[in-house]
């Protein structure tokens, strides 16, 4: 009896191809755009995901600022300095704090010079895990080390347009460079994806540049990073940082602006939490064009019904039982729309993995793709809306009176 | 219809023995065909009742009355009513379909019924290649292939010339013979003399029922 329906459908499709066709090539379309939407908003999610996974998306940075609460003797408008206290207290803090660093700027107004050539760039000093937090790349020699912090090396590390401006194409690891009065040697040369910018700077062990700049235990920034910390811990560890700097510094911790933390995670959860939207956004559209294609189905069946009202009421004659008609339309319904729904899963997919083998990583898009879960809700979704299309035209067929029905020319 | 309503068939009160062949006339409006739609349980009355077979057909649910028209009856119409994109062979076995016969066993079944009204060589052509005489031979092969125990037919020479129309009535004539109640709608009184039993009708009643004029072979 299956086979016998089936054989049933088929000549009927068969009798209005251009009808099946249509039916076919609609619900293939929604479907098509749905998974391909589904599948890019994922590519450029995952583009954007692996971007901040290059920049340490994990980083806290705390600057400086000035009270803008009175707190227990401390007045409105005082400012907050930090010293290696500040960097040794948040260093001991808990055990979210992975890689720390202080910064020290010794001054705009300082003067780098070699043999002749010289210029002005941004000196930071600087502990060892600044490596980490910044993604610089050391191309020759090595970064600041905790013996040159021990011993108050003179040692620098340059960037690359630093070096290409004072040294052209001669060696630079070794030779001495002038930073204001004192004399560094270059112990490394490092890249930075950050842009030029960031090649025009050189670093110092924090512990010389305090010594010989006279700022005794100051220090500008503190910048560390939460390790695998999830993003409520480093919001935690990111409240915990600001309390430690209110108990020690005397402002109160409601003062946001006494110190400011930036959290790059906040950045990211914005990032993330837009995509969670165009993704909703993208599944509503998507759907939404699925949704016409089943409406296209279900309205080729009334057709399809209002044209076979004549067959329908011969074969009510010849015996066929209301069910058996609702069965042959709601079938019909599904296997068109479970036909072009598996066609356009296929394209979709086949696109998606096409797409996903050429387009090279880049910074919209990577990984375009569709999950197990996506595919088999969408192939459910289609089953039922097929099912559902078929139902109202097949249960007006069932009803259709025979007699009615044999006199319609 | 609101407030005039019209009695399509008044007090009809018929008993028809297995194996008669019957001619029902009468002018359009006059309720015959209203009375085949009933007999063939495709429309039922609003009062009164019809035996079909010793098998009451009153207050039948839709599945029953589809049941027992694919059981007891077979229909012959004037313009055939074949479904246009089947074969002449799967047109004659639809109905075994319904009884849910296998589609290599019911094919088998409607060639034997396709020889029988001589059309065994157009098995495979569809109902738009056969002429009019054919496809009522179609048709006819149809109503009989579920061996039905009434074959109604509204006025299945309707559609057809004098020579075609000879020949069909040559079949229903064969198929009574064989023991099978024919029962036939017609306006033409030729074609209505060539069976056993004549019943006139004229505003929904019977005005007379007579044996026909003419002797049966």
């Amino acid at each position: 009896m299956g086979i016998d329906l089936l054989q049933e459908i088929a000549q009927t499709l068969r009798t209005h191809k251009t009808r099946t066709a249509l039916a076919v090539l609609t619900v293939a379309w929604g479907v098509f755009m749905l998974v391909l939407l589904l599948g890019a908003g994922r590519g450029i999610q995952n583009g954007v995901e692996l971007q901040f996974r290059d920049d340490a998306v994990n980083s806290i940075r705390v600057y400086r600022g000035k009270t803008t609460i009175a707190h227990e003797g401390l007045p409105r408008g005082s400012r907050i300095r930090f010293d290696n206290e500040d960097y040794e207290r948040v260093r001991s803090q808990g055990s979210e704090v992975d890689r720390i660093t202080s910064r020290y700027y010794p001054g705009g107004s300082l003067t780098t010079s070699y043999n002749g050539q010289s210029s002005a760039y941004d000196i930071r000093a600087v502990h060892p895990d600044h490596l980490y937090l910044e993604k610089t790349l050391i191309t020759q020699g090595r970064f600041i080390n905790q013996i040159d912090l021990d011993n108050k090396r003179k040692v620098c590390v340059i960037g690359r347009r630093v070096k290409e401006v004072l040294f052209g194409d001669a060696t630079a690891l070794g030779e001495y460079i002038q930073i204001g009065d004192i004399a560094y040697r270059v112990v490394g040369i490092f890249r930075d994806d950050g842009g030029q910018r960031e090649e025009e700077t050189i670093y110092l062990p924090v512990t010389t540049a305090q010594l010989v700049y006279g700022a005794a235990q100051k220090i500008n920034q503190l910048l560390y990073t939460v390790g695998d910390a999830s993003y409520e811990q480093s919001k935690q560890s990111e409240e915990d940082t600001r309390q430690l700097f209110a108990d020690r510094h005397g402002f109160s911790a409601d003062d946001k602006r006494a110190i400011r933390i930036y959290n790059n995670l906040d950045e990211y959860k914005k990032i993330t939490d837009l995509f969670f939207w165009i993704r909703v956004f993208v599944a509503v559209v998507g759907a939404g064009t699925v949704l016409t294609g089943i409406l296209a189905v279900s309205n080729i069946m009334v057709i399809s019904v209002a044209e076979r009202r004549r067959e329908i009421g011969i074969r009510k004659a010849l015996g066929a039982t209301p069910a058996s008609i609702t069965r042959l339309i709601v079938v019909e319904s599904l296997i068109l729309t479970s036909a072009a729904g598996y066609l356009g899963l296929l394209l979709s997919v086949g696109l998606l993995e096409i797409l996903k083998r050429t387009v090279a990583e880049n910074d919209y898009m990577y990984q375009p793709d569709v999950s197990t879960a996506v595919v088999v809700s969408v192939t459910l979704l289609v089953v039922f809306a097929g099912t559902l299309a078929g139902y109202l035209p097949a249960r007006k067929a069932a009803l259709i009176n025979p007699v009615e029905a044999l006199q319609t020319k | 219809m609101g407030e005039n309503r019209v009695r399509a068939l008044d007090s009809v009160s018929l008993a028809i023995q297995r194996g008669e062949f019957v001619a029902v006339q009468g002018s359009s409006g006059s309720g015959k065909s209203t009375l085949l739609n009933i007999l063939g349980i495709l429309d039922s009355a609003d009062s009164g009742s019809y035996t079909l077979d010793d098998t009451r057909m009153d207050n039948l649910s839709h599945r029953q009355a589809a049941q027992y028209r694919n059981q007891f009856i077979g229909f012959v119409f004037q313009t055939f009513n074949l479904i246009h994109h089947k074969s002449a062979v799967e047109n004659v076995a639809l109905p075994l379909y319904y009884q849910g016969v296998t589609r290599r066993k019911r094919n088998a079944i409607a060639m034997q019924y396709l020889e029988r009204v001589g059309l065994a060589d157009r098995a495979s052509h569809k109902p738009s290649e056969l002429s009019g005489g054919q496809s009522q031979r179609v048709a006819i092969a149809r109503a009989l292939i579920t061996k039905p125990a009434l074959i109604l037919a509204d006025e299945p020479t309707g559609a057809l010339d004098s020579q075609t129309s000879e020949q069909i009535m040559q079949l229903f004539k064969e198929v009574n013979r064989e023991g099978r109640t024919v029962l036939m709608v017609t306006h033409e009184e030729d074609i209505a003399q060539r069976t056993k039993r004549v019943i006139h009708m004229r505003d929904g009643m019977v005005i007379s029922d007579t044996a026909s004029a003419e002797p049966v072979s």
